[in-house]
This record gives C-alpha cells, sequence and structure tokens, in this order.
C-alpha cells in the first residue's frame, strides 16, 4: 500500500514520457507537406517588423539568407511564457489561460527545485545544510504561486466554458471534465499544502524517495494520505495530459516551426530535392473521374499525364 | 446556451441550415450609411433549393440531390473513404502534417472568429465561423477515421450534412487570417481546402468556374479564358497598338524568345478584362532595357493555376506546364504578374514540388518594379498621379508569402507622398478582398449578393474608410489600386455592385499602371477613368 503513490507517479511519468515522444515521433516521421508559411515569420530579421520575407529581395536566390534564430527563440519564448497570440487577439481568454499555463510551468519548476535539491543534499552533505532553508522556501514560494495560479485559471477557464455562449455549441463533456480534473488535483494540492505541508517538506521528500527509490510514507496519519492522493492525482494527470488535444505543446512545436516559420528555400540541388522525390513517386488512389489513381499512378504520372486521358467531374 | 444554427445542425433535417441576418450587419461607412444605398439581395428561388443542397442563402457548388437511397449511401462512403485518404500519407502528403495538427489540437476557444472578415461582417452568423466547418470535419475524422468519439465530441452523419459541408467550404476565402490569429498554430482556412479537396478528388464535385470552367479548360485550351495560342498573341498584338498609340511608345511584345532573361507570366484575365496591365508591364520592362518573353506554349500565357483553391493534383499539372515552358526557352527566371494566388503557386508552394532543370527561380513582378523604380533607370513624375490612392494587399502575396513593402516603394515613388493612404489593417494582417479562394470569378444563382455583401463587406468599408474626409463624388477620383487579377476583379464587380464610381468617385486598378502613368517619357493620362 505505501508503494503505490510512488508506482503510480512513475508509472505517470512513464505514460507522459511515452506518449509525448510517441507524438513527436508521428509528426516527424511525417512527409515533407507543401511550403504553406504565414507571416510574420520572426527570424526574418529586420524584416519581420512589417512581416516581410526574403522573397521581397530581387533575385534573392543570388543572395545570401539571413536567419535570425535568436529572434526566432525570442518569439518562441515569448509565446511559451507570456502567451501572446492570445494576449493579442483574445485578452479575456488571455486572462485565464496565462495564469493557468504559467502556474504549470511554476509546478514543473517547483518539482525540478525539489529534485534539484534532494540531488544537491545527497551530493554536498553537511555544506548543503547551510542553504537548505532558503531553497525550502523558494521551493514552498514557487509551488505555492504555481498551485494557486493553476487552480485560479482552471476555474476561471471552467467559468468561460459554462458560460460563454460563443463556446457552449463547440464544448464537449471533456473540455469540462478535463478542468473539473485539474481543479481538483490542483485543489488537493492547495489543500495539502495548507493544511498539512506548509513548506512542502513533505512534497520535497516525496520526490526525494521518488528519486532513491526509497518507497517508503513520508508522513502518517491524514498528512501522509493527503501526499500520496495528491500525487496518485498529479502522476494520473500528467499521463492524462498527451493523450488527450491538450498535448498542444508538442503540436505546437511543428506548427510554428515545420509550417508557420519554414520558408527554407528549396535550391537546385539542395538536401530537399530528394525528399520531393520521395514523394511524387508515390502512388495515388484518389478516385475522382479527372484523377483514377487506382493505387496505380504515382504524382508524377498524374502531374504529366495527357490531359485527354481525363475524365470529367459530374 | 447554443449558438443557431449548431455544429449539430448541419447533419439534420433539409434545406438551408442558417440564414442571414442583414439587419445584424454593421452599417457601412459614409456615403452607404445612408437607406437604400445597399442593393437588395435576392433570395434563391425555390426552383434552386429543390433543385440544389443549399447551407444558406445561396449557391456555389451546384450539388444535385441524390435521387435514391442508394446515391445517398454512396455519397456518404465515398466522402469517408476519400477523408481517410486525406490522413495518408501517399495521398496527401502535401497537407498532411499541417492537416493533423490542426485535426487534433484546436482548444476551441473560438480566438479565430474575430479575426474572420466573413463571420464578423456577416453580422456574427456562427455557421461562418472559421472554426464551424472545421469542427463538424474533426468530429468526423475522430469518430469515422480514427474510429473513437472519446472526448472530441460526437456529430451526426446524413448525406445531406457532408453536401452542405463542401458547399460551406465555399464560404471561405482561404485567406488564413484566422490562422494568423490562432495561438496554436490552427489553420482553418487550410482544413476547407482540404474538404474542398476530398469533394474534388474523391467525389468528383467541385465549382464549374474552378474545375470545368478553369483548370480543365486550361489544361485543354492553354488558359482558363479559353485562349488559344493563336487568340492569345491576336490579342496582345492589339494590345501592343493600343499602348503604343496612348503612350507614343512602341510596344511589341516578343513571343517565345529563347534565351531571354525573364519568361514573364500574366493571369489571362487580365489580357481580356484590364489589356492596359500586360501592355503596361511591357512598356516598363522595355523601357528598363529588360530582355524578356512570354510564352506561346500551353497553360504558360496564363499563370492562372485554380488547383490552388481546390485540388493538389490539378495545381500539379499545372505548375507543370508553366514550368516546362520555361525550361523549354531555358529562361533564367519567370517572373510572376499582378495575380496573388499564381503568386503564392509559384513563389511558395512550388518550391516543395520542383527539381532539377524544372526547379527555375521564380520572382514577384512587384520586386521586379521596385526594383526598376529604385534604380532610376526609369524618369517619374509622382504628380502625375495625383489623385488619392490607397493600396490591397492581396493575401497570397503579403500574408502567405511577406511580399509587404516592394509594392509600398513603388506607390511612394510615383505617388505624390500625401496622396497615398493606407488601409487599416493593412500588409501581412489585410483582409481579404472577399474575391479569394476563386469566388471572384463565381457568378451564378444570387452569389454576388453574398460576395459583396458578406465576403467583400470589409473591404468596401476599409476602401470607404481610407477615403474618408475626401469629397465622395466623381469629380473627386480616388484609385484603389490591387497588384492582383482575382482581387481587382472583386473590387470591379464590387465597386460596380455598389455604383461606387457613380456615388463616390471610387475606381481601381493594378500597380504598373500607376508607374506608367508617371513616366515622364509617356503621353500624360495613361490613366483612363474611363476604365471604370
Ligand atoms: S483554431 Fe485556434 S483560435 Fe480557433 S478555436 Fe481552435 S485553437 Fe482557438
Ligand atoms: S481563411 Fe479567411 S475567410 Fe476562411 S475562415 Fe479563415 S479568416 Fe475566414
Amino acid at each position: 500500500m505505501p508503494m503505490i503513490p510512488y508506482l503510480v507517479t512513475y508509472a505517470g511519468v512513464a505514460v507522459f514520457v511515452v506518449a509525448v515522444l510517441a507524438r513527436i515521433r508521428m509528426f516527424s516521421k511525417m512527409p515533407m507537406h507543401l511550403r504553406w508559411e504565414l507571416y510574420p515569420v520572426p527570424h526574418e530579421k529586420e524584416r519581420a517588423q512589417h512581416g516581410g520575407s526574403y522573397l521581397e529581395e530581387p533575385e534573392w536566390w543570388k543572395k545570401p539568407r539571413h536567419v535570425s534564430k535568436s529572434a526566432e527563440m525570442t518569439a518562441m519564448g515569448r509565446e511559451i511564457v507570456f502567451l501572446e497570440a492570445l494576449h493579442e487577439h483574445n485578452r479575456k481568454m488571455w486572462w485565464r489561460s496565462f495564469p493557468f499555463h504559467f502556474g504549470l510551468y511554476l509546478t514543473f519548476t517547483a518539482t525540478v527545485l525539489m529534485a534539484l535539491g534532494a540531488a544537491l543534499a545527497h551530493f554536498a552533505g553537511g555544506s548543503w545544510s547551510a542553504v537548505a532553508g532558503a531553497w525550502q522556501i523558494l521551493i514552498a514560494l514557487v509551488a505555492a504561486i504555481g498551485a494557486g495560479l493553476v487552480f485560479l485559471g482552471a476555474l476561471g477557464l471552467l467559468q468561460r466554458r459554462l458560460t460563454d455562449p460563443d463556446l457552449a455549441d463547440f464544448t464537449t463533456a471533456a473540455d469540462v471534465g478535463n478542468l473539473l480534473f485539474f481543479i481538483v488535483t490542483f485543489g488537493f494540492a492547495l489543500v495539502t499544502f495548507v493544511a498539512f505541508d506548509p513548506r512542502f517538506v513533505l512534497a520535497s521528500e516525496f520526490v526525494h524517495n521518488l528519486l532513491a527509490g526509497h518507497l517508503v510514507p513520508v508522513a502518517s496519519g491524514a498528512a501522509g494520505a493527503m501526499v500520496a492522493v495528491t500525487a496518485c492525482l498529479l502522476a494520473t494527470l500528467t499521463a492524462y495530459i498527451p493523450l488527450t488535444h491538450m498535448a498542444h505543446f508538442v503540436a505546437k512545436y511543428f506548427a510554428y516551426h515545420s509550417v508557420r516559420w519554414n520558408d527554407e528555400p528549396n535550391l537546385p540541388g539542395g538536401p530537399r530535392e530528394k525528399l520531393i522525390l520521395a514523394n511524387l513517386t508515390q502512388k495515388v488512389s484518389w478516385a475522382a473521374p479527372h484523377i483514377q489513381g487506382g493505387g496505380e499512378k504515382s504524382w508524377v504520372d498524374l502531374a504529366t499525364e495527357d490531359f485527354s486521358q481525363y475524365g470529367e467531374h459530374k | 446556451m447554443r449558438a443557431s444554427p449548431s455544429i449539430h445542425d448541419l447533419g439534420r433535417g433539409s434545406g438551408p441550415v442558417g440564414h442571414l441576418k442583414l439587419a445584424d450587419q454593421e452599417p457601412l461607412p459614409p456615403p452607404y450609411d445612408q437607406p437604400g444605398w445597399i442593393p437588395p439581395f435576392k433570395p434563391l428561388t425555390e426552383k434552386e433549393q429543390e433543385k440544389f443542397v443549399c447551407v444558406d442563402d445561396t449557391i456555389v457548388v451546384n450539388i444535385p440531390k441524390p435521387q435514391t437511397k442508394e446515391e445517398e449511401d454512396r455519397l456518404v462512403q465515398t466522402f469517408l473513404g476519400g477523408m481517410r485518404k486525406l490522413f495518408s500519407g501517399a495521398d496527401n502528403w502535401t497537407f498532411l502534417q499541417p492537416l493533423v495538427i490542426s485535426m487534433e489540437h484546436c482548444a476551441r476557444c473560438q480566438t479565430c472568429s474575430e479575426a474572420c472578415h466573413v463571420y464578423t461582417e456577416s453580422g456574427r452568423n456562427p455557421l461562418y465561423r472559421p472554426t464551424y466547418r472545421s469542427e463538424v470535419f474533426r468530429r468526423l475524422y475522430f469518430k469515422h477515421v480514427k474510429g473513437s468519439t472519446f472526448g472530441r465530441g460526437d456529430i451526426e452523419l446524413s448525406w445531406e450534412g457532408i453536401a452542405r459541408l463542401i458547399e460551406l467550404s465555399y464560404r471561405c476565402n482561404l485567406c488564413r487570417r484566422c490562422g494568423q490569429s490562432c495561438p496554436l498554430g490552427v489553420d482553418n482556412g487550410m482544413i476547407a481546402r482540404e474538404i474542398r479537396k476530398v469533394a474534388s478528388q474523391e467525389l468528383g464535385i467541385s465549382t464549374r468556374e474552378l474545375h470545368g470552367d478553369g483548370s480543365m479548360l486550361q489544361q485543354r485550351t492553354g488558359s482558363s479564358t479559353g485562349m488559344n495560342a493563336i487568340v492569345v498573341k491576336d490579342n496582345l498584338d492589339f494590345i501592343d497598338e493600343d499602348i503604343s498609340e496612348k503612350t507614343g511608345l512602341s510596344l511589341k511584345t516578343p513571343w517565345d524568345k529563347e534565351g531571354a532573361d525573364v519568361l514573364v507570366m500574366h493571369n489571362a484575365g487580365e489580357i481580356l478584362a484590364w489589356p492596359e496591365n500586360p501592355g503596361a508591364f511591357g512598356l516598363l520592362l522595355e523601357a528598363a532595357g529588360i530582355s524578356w518573353t512570354l510564352s506561346s506554349e500551353l497553360a504558360a500565357y496564363d499563370s492562372i493555376n485554380y488547383g490552388a483553391f481546390y485540388d493538389d493534383v490539378q495545381l500539379a499539372r499545372t505548375l507543370i506546364r508553366h514550368m516546362q515552358a520555361a525550361k523549354k526557352l531555358k529562361v533564367k527566371k519567370i517572373v510572376v504578374g499582378e495575380c496573388g494566388h499564381a503568386h503564392k503557386v509559384l513563389g511558395v508552394i512550388a518550391d516543395r514540388i520542383l527539381t532539377g532543370d524544372l526547379n527555375i527561380p521564380r520572382e514577384s513582378a512587384l520586386t521586379l518594379m521596385a526594383d526598376i523604380v529604385k534604380s532610376g533607370r526609369i524618369k517619374l513624375d509622382p504628380s502625375r498621379n495625383d489623385f488619392p490612392v490607397t493600396l490591397h494587399d492581396p493575401c497570397n502575396i503579403t500574408r502567405l508569402m511577406g511580399i509587404v513593402e516592394p509594392q509600398r516603394e513603388v506607390v511612394r515613388a510615383v505617388v505624390p507622398q500625401e496622396r497615398f493612404r493606407e488601409m487599416e489593417p493593412h500588409g501581412v494582417h489585410n483582409y481579404c478582398c472577399g474575391g479569394g479562394s476563386g469566388f471572384a470569378i463565381m457568378q451564378g444563382h444570387n452569389f454576388p449578393d453574398w460576395r459583396f455583401q458578406v465576403s467583400g463587406r470589409r473591404k468596401m468599408r476599409q476602401i470607404l474608410t481610407a477615403f474618408q474626409g475626401l469629397p465622395m463624388d466623381k469629380d473627386h477620383p480616388k484609385y484603389v489600386c490591387a497588384p492582383c487579377s482575382n482581387c481587382k476583379g472583386q473590387i470591379r464587380d464590387m465597386l460596380k455592385y455598389y455604383d461606387a464610381w457613380e456615388r463616390a468617385g471610387i475606381g481601381y486598378g493594378g500597380l504598373v499602371e500607376l508607374v506608367v502613368n508617371a513616366m515622364v517619357d509617356v503621353k500624360p493620362g495613361f490613366i483612363d477613368w474611363e476604365w471604370h
């Protein structure tokens, strides 16, 4: 029994990692698609100010291309941390979504701090005790603010989901369920924190035990039970997120880097030509009269066949 | 409270699922805030509604109603089969990744709705939300392609729902402004195009204007205008004569000149509807001393590629013909004339289709024009364009290619500074003219009413706003510069619909016309307001 919260946490993290990796693998194994960028593209350096691209340059293919990776990273960073697009286009939602997401980042940071603290205590030995107190305060601050923000953000998002007529038609039971899952989980975490673990010592010990494989309860009685339930809830939530559309943190990377900002030119003899040929030689099964691919004709066959062979649309 | 129509209504009942409430629309700016200045929206006749599938108050695709239960079932099953192909790498490598991202990760936050001119100008009719058709399609995907609705929401399936979804995919301009505002990178414009693709590539359902009279006609005769090589050459001869007479400079359009530096590709619609545009472009190239040519090869004298709006196979077919012509002439580059979708296909999309000796550089006419103007090779007198000018940004050229400044550099060089008025917003944040994705050439039933009172209404609003504070009458001509054939067609028809030349003195034209009008060596008065 005492091992259950640890086992659930191991399983939760494992499912998260596997599911995220599977999603990354799925997107990266997809064939190269057509160029479909959307401006502004931030790596276009000074042109990005007006949304311009290197295509504004006469005979651009004869000139060196200036790509600012730092501008791209900055734009990505601002988007991840501040949810800039939402801030610009949907302020009402941003007031709810920003604390929710920022709270999740803080919760994750607090967990990393706990793990780091455990490792440092192990390796630094006695000298660690001098800073251990301050470290714990930092953990408590980050974790408490994080959990509070997630809780309030999720409440706000739920309130909007349930009351905004613009969203009602599109809302599914799962949308409501997902938010309730966050509210319950982080509600539990907050109660545990306020009532039993104001300095997050028990939580830190739990993380320490988890890393050390020392699967014993961190406390007895109600405190131990609350820590165990919170850990189980957090772990289950962690496993659940990447199995739903909430894995958009993975998809967003591809949406931005592979689609919206992908303006890499295909110069003659360049590396993309091989990928293009691989795509064009695939067999097509589209069945409309003007195509009749039948799984026999390749894209090259279709693009170059005599028009007199095409059938007519109805 | 559920919206009306709800996404569930699309698969229920029969007949239209939603109607426009013109009273919900925000009034246009003066002088179009006066009663009686907006033409009435003609209702569909009962006969039209009986014959074709309807989703709202107009019809574009003309999908005949199935006559038997078997036909109904076939429609549903073929559509679902096509949907499955959409998620296969072999059949849809062209868009698989962006499509799956958009299918699986929408948070249904509706942020994109406010960015869409069709939705907002319709008086916020839920049917026209960027997410309406996407969400129906998404639910069908989870239910019938992935096989589970868990956590995704259910949706009813009926033949009429499928047919309405296809019709509804033609209520989007594919301008992708909604995609720009989506915090997750979901692209509802692309989803609308994917729905059109299933219809065309699997069911053989598309619009007559884009397919039979569009891409098919182009591949058969050489141009979607129906002009073969002999006719187009005749027309250009006539244009040469006319332009030479009008400008006092001699022009002889070169054809099939092997080894020329530049192969120019115009939208052939220009040749018929706005001959002054290709004429002016030829004149400018000659004056700048550029070695150039047109090609009389099949499809190569028409840069149109309607596949961009509905069908990847048709897109590839036309593209290959364009590139083969360039290869045959051994030109150094292709310059795409003032046509937005041709820009996007040749400039961007083609970049993941062309290899080897077909991968010939392509460049925008706007970039070349800016280069010529900045080089000082042409003497220009901006005072010849002494009238208010506003600039429309074609979505395909700006938002989807990032070509924003060259056209402004040209305008700044040929129009007195105080005469140029930007629309708001502009550049990559512009609004579509309302004719995007092929609407500009669609005239069936009462679709023009929808095109000008819904999809084009935001552009009309922007044009009127840009000219506010000026006398709104015919004695004070004002110029809407639209460097794209499709946009120009939409703006021409829309200004006519609103009688904007007679009532407010608003005319329109391309960019190169402004340049030639400002050329010191040209007889004054190249821009002829009578065109309008
Ligand atoms: S497409 Fe983007 S902006 Fe629109 S509802 Fe989905 S997530 Fe929100
Ligand atoms: S692509 Fe343009 S017209 Fe279509 S839904 Fe998006 S904003 Fe509206």
